[in-house]
């Protein structure tokens, strides 16, 4: 018999049992539904870090005080408190390849404005900051230099903070009071979304003068971070060494002894954001293979109820002639049609459930031919898996025994 | 109907003389398989069939069935050949083993000069299909099939390709004068049509023997008489028939008739006066109602 003419034979048997056929298929749709669902949304978080962390700039670096222990995790932010603003204005003056840096200091507060209030995340920095991270400003603008030089009380809102203090009122000139403090609101910052590292929503935000934080807010003389930006993106690694090197000058550690600080640029953090979503990605996939492993099992039940449905066919088969092979690859292309036609089917179904996710949950949801590809060669494997078995229970049948059967 | 007839003797006559033991070993030279090599011994017009002291137990765990107990014969070229005897007597253990269902416990069973019980499972299919048109009391056609694709069946498997396996099937079912009913499914058709079908798929391969176990067992006397008047006109082109019957009306139109008993060959003897279906059928009152 021909390939062409067992398919036949097989979809005609199929067909025959329409609605079993179809709820068996069921389990292999939804088990390649899944998949492909999953390692869609997996690879979208994947590409949206990606695009975020270019988005952000690769030429950036980030100096942050505290440890980092020789396995690669870091001991936290500010576990050491020796990173000073001196130390700033030595990587401005002395490391070339900085084009520019902005310095950082953090608290949390509660925000009030009116009767509504807002606790939110509170960052001290220098006007520097907004060209570094280029964020851009809804409205107003930047505080000025002098502002920092001053301490004055003037904020930053982030659109979050925005939405949530002021709804309709343009928030520009107004007062708002952190930490019973009053602040002037001079600009809008852009929204920007969540983050791609940590997933944090970034707009969730206050920003004012550093000194403003650090004198009025925490009391702390020491910085939690700085921001660098090298000259372009070839020298970022340069620029990292450079840095590496001159604080551990000025802060004075031996060799052989831990930095006190680290530098992390685009890079670092983008294969980092990568790992993550990869993990992220391959733990989805999972999951979603138990279900087509369940898909996969209900074909093999199908199959064996299939079989002894039939004996007395397969009986009559092979009193005339048919061979065991030809009765063994029969049942096999059965199995195998049922799971790469769910499979199939489970493609569109993923592909669908991966645009109404897009769709309700916003979220990027990239599907690629690979992932498509797999779910069709897996649910045919699927199926010559599960389906070997009951075809070989069939072609093992002694012609006799079969015809008798009733 | 005549022409259906003389169609049939002619392509009946062309098969006898086609089908050969050479053409069946250049065949099996080509399935691997396991064991001795066929054993090629008979000139081509001795014994189609040639049974040598077979028997057959079936091992029931505690107790053991002697269903053959010695049965030694040989069955010609062109023979017609009618088996009775009691139920439980061995008739349908004997039939399996010459259809190549099954295998004779001890003993020998050549068809063709092949000793069967030397082939491989593969070699046993291949000679069901080529050699042997099996017809069962049960008709035993695929439900849902349409009569044309439940004759084409053989075909399938005999890797003819798909143009000239319909070709035949139509060819096998003008035979039995069911052309114009190819596309009905078995239960559009009487116990009578079915069985016709039956037969049809039975020659589509244009096997050697045929053999039919309780074919009219199913049929009321004037169908039964019917599918003889088949029988009888496949017998004339050459075809060697075998058949199980319980009722003598049947075994009548045979040329030869073998009595079981107890799994052993009681009586062999070869019919007089046999009677032509063609004429019985004439005769017989047309069913009213
Ligand atoms: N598969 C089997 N297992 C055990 N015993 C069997 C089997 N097939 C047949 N027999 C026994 O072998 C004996 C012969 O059976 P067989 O079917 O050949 O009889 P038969 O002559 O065809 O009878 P009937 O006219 O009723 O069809 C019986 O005693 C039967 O019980
Ligand atoms: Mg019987």
């Amino acid at each position: 018999m021909t390939l062409l003419q067992i398919i036949r034979i097989a979809s005609r048997a199929l067909a025959r049992n329409k609605l079993r056929s179809i709820l068996t298929m069921l389990g292999i749709i939804i088990g390649v539904g899944a998949v492909i669902a999953m390692v869609g949304v997996g690879q979208g978080a994947q590409e949206q870090a990606q695009k975020q962390i270019a988005a952000m700039g690769s030429n950036i670096l980030f100096v942050g005080s505290g440890t980092v222990s020789r396995g690669g995790t870091h001991m936290g932010w500010g576990a050491t408190k020796t990173l000073v603003y001196d130390d700033m204005a030595a990587i401005l003056r002395e490391c070339p390849a900085v084009a520019a840096a902005a310095p950082g200091g953090m608290t949390s507060a509660q925000v009030v404005f009116g009767n509504d209030n807002w606790s939110t995340r509170i960052t001290g920095t220098e006007p520097q900051f907004f060209e570094v991270r280029t964020w851009a400003f809804q409205s107003g603008a930047p505080f000025s230099q002098a502002d920092v030089d001053s301490a004055a009380n003037v904020a930053i809102i982030g659109e979050t903070v925005r939405k949530n203090l002021f709804g309709a009122t343009d928030p520009i000139g107004q007062t708002i009071r952190i930490k019973n403090l009053p602040f002037k609101v001079v600009g809008v910052l852009a929204p920007k979304g969540s983050s791609a590292t940590s997933g944090d929503d970034q707009d969730d935000t206050i920003i004012t003068p550093i000194t403003t934080l650090q004198k009025k807010m925490t009391g702390e003389t020491w910085l939690r971070w700085i921001i660098v930006s090298a000259t372009s993106r070839e020298n970022s690694f340069t620029a990292q060494q450079q840095i590496s090197s001159l604080l551990r000058d000025r802060h004075r550690i031996r060799a052989g002894q831990d930095d006190d600080f680290f530098v992390r640029n685009m890079a670092d953090i983008a294969d980092l954001a990568d790992q993550q979503s990869q993990l992220f990605t391959t733990l989805l996939f999972w999951i979603a293979s138990v279900s087509l492993v369940v898909g996969g099992i209900g074909i093999m039940n199908i199959m064996l109820v299939s079989v002894t449905e039939r004996t007395r066919e397969i009986g009559i088969r092979m009193a005339i002639g048919a061979t065991e092979s030809d009765v063994q690859k029969q049942f096999l292309t059965e199995a195998i049609v049922l799971s790469l036609t769910g499979g199939i089917i489970g493609v569109f179904a993923g592909l669908a459930t991966s645009y109404i996710i897009n769709q309700t949950l916003q979220w990027q949801v990239s599907v690629s031919p690979q992932a498509i590809a797999a779910a069709v060669i897996f649910s045919m494997a699927m199926g010559i898996f599960f389906g070997y078995y009951p075809a070989r229970k069939a072609a093992r049948l002694d012609p006799i025994e079969a015809l008798r059967y009733e | 109907m005549l022409e259906h007839q003389e169609r049939l003797r002619a392509l009946a006559a062309a098969d006898r003389r086609g089908v050969s033991n050479i053409l069946i070993l250049k065949h099996m030279a080509t399935i691997p398989h396991s064991g001795p090599a066929p054993v090629i011994a008979i000139p081509s017009d001795a014994a189609v069939i040639r049974v040598e002291d077979v028997h057959k137990y079936y091992d029931l765990g505690e107790t053991k069935v002697h269903a053959l107990r010695g049965v030694t014969l040989d069955i010609s070229k062109g023979e017609f050949v009618a088996i009775m005897g009691s139920s439980g007597s061995g008739k349908s253990t004997f039939m399996n083993i010459l259809g190549c269902l099954d295998k004779p416990t001890t003993g020998r069973y050549l068809l063709n000069g092949i000793e069967v019980s030397s082939l491989s499972k593969k070699e046993l299919a291949f000679i069901r299909n080529s050699q042997i048109g099996f017809v069962f009391q049960g008709f035993n056609l695929l439900a849902r099939t349409t009569a044309l694709e439940n004759v084409e069946l053989p075909t399938l498997y005999a890797r003819v390709d798909k143009g000239e396996g319909q070709n035949r099937a139509l060819e096998a079912l003008r035979l039995v004068g069911l052309a114009d009913r190819m596309k009905h499914y078995p239960s559009q058709l009487s116990g009578g049509q079915q069985q016709r079908v039956a037969i049809a798929r039975g020659l589509v391969n244009r096997p050697a023997i045929l053999l039919a176990d309780e074919p009219t067992g199913n049929l009321d006397s004037r169908t039964s008489v019917e599918i003889m008047e088949v029988f009888q006109t496949l017998n004339d082109g050459g075809l060697t028939i075998i058949l199980v019957t319980h009722e003598p009306d049947v075994a009548q139109f045979a040329r030869r008739v073998l009595q079981f008993r107890d799994g052993r060959l009681k009586s062999d003897h070869t019919v007089k006066n046999r009677p032509r279906a063609e004429e019985v059928l004439r005769n017989m009152p047309a069913v009213e109602d």
